[in-house]
C-alpha cells in the first residue's frame, strides 16, 4: 500500500505536507546542492517586504540550549527585487510557492503587497507574516494598528481580525497566517484569522527570548531580545497546536523545533495538517526529505492509508 | 558557482598539536578536490540537540583527499571535537564561502611583495594559502624573479606560536612577535607590521604589497588602518557567529562600506559565510 501525503489548504493542493519555514531556507537556492527541490510539499519564503529592509546590527544570532536565538530583522531585498531575481528561479522548481509577506508601517503595506503578489500567477499562496517579534514595524496601540507601536498584530485579536479581513478583500490567492506564540491564549487569536477569512493558519513563530554573555555582561545578540527557535521550543509549539486544533475548523501548518520525523509525527498527531521544518534545515540540510521519506514508511507501517487520518488523532 | 558538499567524512587522525590547540584530518574526496585557501567546512561535532548548530573551521590544508583543520579549544563544541576518534565519521559541509583571491595581485610581479599577516588561530587558512600562492606565483615568473612571501605570525606566548616550519616549508620567509616577548618581537604583530612596511632599505623600484590576514577582528581592525595609511591593499578572514553557514539565513553578517555611497545609506550589511569570509579590510566598518 502506497500511504496517501497529498493535502488541501485552501485551494492549493500540495503533493505532500512537508514544507519549510520562512526565514530558515532562503529563496531555495542556496540548499539545491543538498536536496531534490522537486520533492518538497510546498517552499515558503523568506519574509518580503515592500522596500528592500537592511535587518538588525549583528550579532543577529547565538545558539542556546537545544535552540538558537535569532534577531534578523526581516533582511531581504524587498517586493520588486524578489519578484525580478528570485521568482524566476523558484518558479522553474514545479513546487507551490508561499510568499511570506510583513509590513514596516501601516496595513496599506500589507495590502500593496498582497494586491501585486495576487497579479503574479505562480505565487500559490500569502503567508501573513504579523508574528516577527525582530521588527519595530506593524504593531498594535490601543485599537489602532501603528507604527512602531507595543504588540505584534498577532498579539491582539482584533488587530488580527482587520488585518487578515483587509488582505482577503484584495486577493483570492490562498491565505495562510502566521501566528505568535508570544501570547496568553493562542487559539483566540487563530479563531478570529478563521472569522477573517484565512485559509489556514501556520504556527509558531519564534519565542522572544534573551540571552546573556556573563564576561562582558552585553546581551549576546545586539538587538538584546530575539526569537528563540530549534528543538527548545517543540513541546510549545505541540502544544500550542493541540489547542488551536480543538477550536479551528481550518488547517494548520505546525511547526517549531521539528529536526525529524518522530518530531514532525508529533505536530500531525495533535492537529496539524502540514509541517515545516525551519532550524534544522541549518544543520542538517536534507532534514526535509528525509522527513518526507520517515513519514511516508511510518504510515505505512501503522496502517494508515491517508495522512490526513493521523491529523488530530492523538489518543487521550 | 561551485557545488559545496554535505559528505560523512571519516577521520583519519585528531591529535593534540600544542596547549589547547588540536589539528585532525578528514577524508573528502569531492571538498578537497575543489576547496580553495581561505574557504572552510561547517562541521556537526556530534549529533544531539545540546551542541545544536555546525562549527565553522577553515581549511588549514588539503592533502590528496584530505583536509586537514586547526583548532583551538575554546567551548563545548570544540571540546567535543577534540575528543572524537580516529575511523569515526564527522557530518561536514562545504567547501563554503568565498576564498582568497589568489590573482589579487597585480603589476609587475618582480616589485611585488606577498605579507601573510596571522594572529593567533589566524594561521590555519595562511598555510593552504601559502602552499598555493608559492605554486602559482611559481609558475609566474622566475625564481630570481621572486620576492618569497614574508609571514608574520602574532602569538601570546612562545609556546603558541603555531605553523612556523609549514610556512617556511612552503618557501615563505618567516617574523614572530609574541605579546609577552618570548619569541621575536616583543608586542602585537600589527606592530610588526607597521615596523616592517615603514622600514627603508629596499632598493630598486617601489614595491606593489598586498596583505593577506587572519586573526583577531581587533587585529584585522588595526592592520586595516596601517593599509590605508601605507596605501597598500589587505583582505583578512573574518568570523562571524553563523547558523547555516550556506547564505540562507542571513545571521552572519558584517558592516561593509558602499563602494558608491548613496544619500543616507553608505553601507550594507554582507554574510561572512556566502561574500566572505575573506573581505577588503578597507571597506569593512568596525
Ligand atoms: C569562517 C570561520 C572560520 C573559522 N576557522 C577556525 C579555525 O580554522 N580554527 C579554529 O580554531 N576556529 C575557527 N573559527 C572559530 C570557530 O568556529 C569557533 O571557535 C567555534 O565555533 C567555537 O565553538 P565552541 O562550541 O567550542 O565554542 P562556544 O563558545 O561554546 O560556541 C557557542 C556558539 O558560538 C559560536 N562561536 C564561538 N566562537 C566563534 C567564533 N570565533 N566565530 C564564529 N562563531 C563562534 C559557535 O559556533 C557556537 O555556535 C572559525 C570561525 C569562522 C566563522
Ligand atoms: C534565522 C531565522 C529567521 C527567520 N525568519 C523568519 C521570517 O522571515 N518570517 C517568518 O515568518 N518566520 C521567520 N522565522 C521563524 C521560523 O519560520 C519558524 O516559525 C520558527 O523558527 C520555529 O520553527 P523552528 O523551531 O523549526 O525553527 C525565522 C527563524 C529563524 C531561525
Amino acid at each position: 500500500m502506497q500511504p496517501k501525503l497529498a493535502i488541501n489548504i485552501g485551494r492549493l493542493k500540495l503533493k505532500n505536507p512537508v514544507m519549510v519555514a520562512s526565514g530558515t531556507f532562503g529563496y531555495a537556492e542556496e540548499f539545491k546542492d543538498f536536496i531534490d527541490l522537486k520533492q518538497l510539499g510546498a517552499i515558503v519564503t523568506k519574509t518580503i517586504t515592500l522596500a528592500p529592509r537592511k535587518g538588525n546590527p549583528p550579532p543577529r544570532t547565538c545558539e542556546a540550549p537545544a535552540g538558537m536565538l535569532n534577531s534578523i530583522g526581516l533582511e531581504n531585498p524587498g517586493l520588486d527585487v524578489f519578484l525580478e531575481e528570485k521568482m524566476g528561479y523558484l518558479n522553474n522548481l514545479g513546487v507551490p510557492i508561499i510568499v511570506s509577506i510583513a509590513s514596516e508601517c501601516g496595513a496599506e503595506e500589507f495590502l500593496i503587497l498582497a494586491k501585486r503578489l495576487d497579479r503574479v500567477k505562480d505565487v500559490a499562496a500569502i503567508e501573513l507574516n504579523i508574528s516577527c517579534p525582530n521588527i519595530k514595524g506593524l504593531r498594535v496601540k490601543g485599537k489602532v494598528i501603528r507604527e512602531n507601536a507595543e504588540r505584534l498584530i498577532s498579539q491582539d485579536a482584533k488587530a488580527t481580525y482587520q488585518l487578515v479581513k483587509a488582505v482577503r478583500r484584495v486577493t483570492g490567492k490562498t491565505l495562510i497566517t502566521k501566528l505568535s506564540p508570544n501570547v496568553t491564549d493562542i487559539s483566540e487569536i487563530a479563531l478570529a484569522a478563521e472569522a477573517a477569512g484565512s485559509d489556514c493558519v501556520a504556527l509558531i513563530n519564534t519565542l522572544i527570548g534573551m540571552s546573556v554573555d556573563t564576561k562582558t555582561r552585553r546581551p549576546k545578540i545586539a538587538a538584546v531580545t530575539a526569537g528563540l527557535s530549534g528543538p527548545a521550543i517543540r513541546p510549545v509549539a505541540v502544544r500550542m497546536c493541540w489547542e488551536v486544533y480543538q477550536k479551528i475548523k481550518i488547517p494548520i501548518i505546525g511547526m517549531g523545533g521539528i529536526m525529524d520525523t518522530s518530531s514532525a509525527l508529533e505536530f500531525f498527531i495533535a492537529g496539524s495538517s502540514a509541517i515545516s521544518v525551519g532550524t534544522a534545515n541549518f544543520i542538517n540540510p536534507r532534514a526535509t526529505i528525509e522527513i518526507i521519506g520517515g513519514i511516508k514508511e511510518y504510515l505505512r507501517k501503522e496502517n494508515i492509508p491517508d495522512i490526513k487520518k493521523l491529523t488530530g488523532s492523538i489518543k487521550l | 558557482m561551485i557545488k559545496v558538499f554535505q559528505a560523512k567524512a571519516k577521520i583519519i587522525y585528531n591529535k593534540r598539536v600544542t596547549d589547547n590547540y588540536f589539528q585532525a584530518a578528514v577524508m573528502s574526496a569531492e571538498i578537497s578536490r575543489v576547496a580553495l585557501p581561505g574557504q572552510f567546512v561547517n562541521i556537526r561535532v556530534v549529533d544531539t540537540n545540546d551542541v545544536l548548530l555546525r562549527r565553522p573551521f577553515s581549511i588549514h590544508r588539503v592533502e590528496g583527499e584530505k583536509i586537514i583543520f586547526l583548532y583551538e579549544v575554546k567551548g563545548k563544541g570544540t571540546e567535543i571535537l577534540s575528543q572524537r576518534k580516529e575511523g569515526e565519521y564527522l557530518d561536514i559541509i562545504g567547501p563554503l564561502g568565498n576564498g582568497f583571491d589568489l590573482n589579487w595581485q597585480t603589476g609587475k610581479l618582480a616589485n611585488r611583495q606577498t605579507i601573510l599577516v596571522a594572529g593567533g588561530m589566524g594561521v590555519a587558512p595562511l598555510v593552504f594559502l601559502a602552499e598555493r600562492l608559492v605554486r602559482v606565483e611559481g609558475v609566474r615568473c622566475k625564481v630570481e624573479e621572486k620576492i618569497k612571501p614574508l609571514v608574520l605570525i602574532g602569538a601570546k606566548t612562545k609556546t603558541q606560536v603555531l605553523c612556523e616550519n609549514e610556512f617556511k616549508k612552503s618557501g615563505c620567509e618567516v617574523k614572530v612577535a609574541t605579546d609577552d616577548g618570548s619569541r621575536g618581537f616583543k608586542g602585537w604583530v600589527t606592530d610588526l607590521l607597521d615596523r616592517h612596511v615603514c622600514e627603508g632599505g629596499h632598493i630598486g623600484p617601489p614595491l606593489q604589497r598586498i596583505i593577506y590576514a587572519c586573526g583577531p577582528a581587533p587585529m584585522l581592525k588595526a592592520l586595516a588602518q596601517i593599509a590605508g595609511r601605507n596605501n597598500i591593499d589587505a583582505v583578512g578572514s573574518l568570523e562571524a557567529h553563523m547558523a547555516c553557514g550556506i547564505g540562507s539565513c542571513m545571521g552572519c553578517v558584517v558592516k561593509v562600506a558602499r563602494a558608491q555611497p548613496q544619500a543616507g545609506d553608505d553601507f550594507e550589511y554582507k554574510r561572512v559565510c556566502k561574500e566572505g569570509p575573506v573581505f577588503d579590510l578597507k571597506q569593512i566598518i568596525w
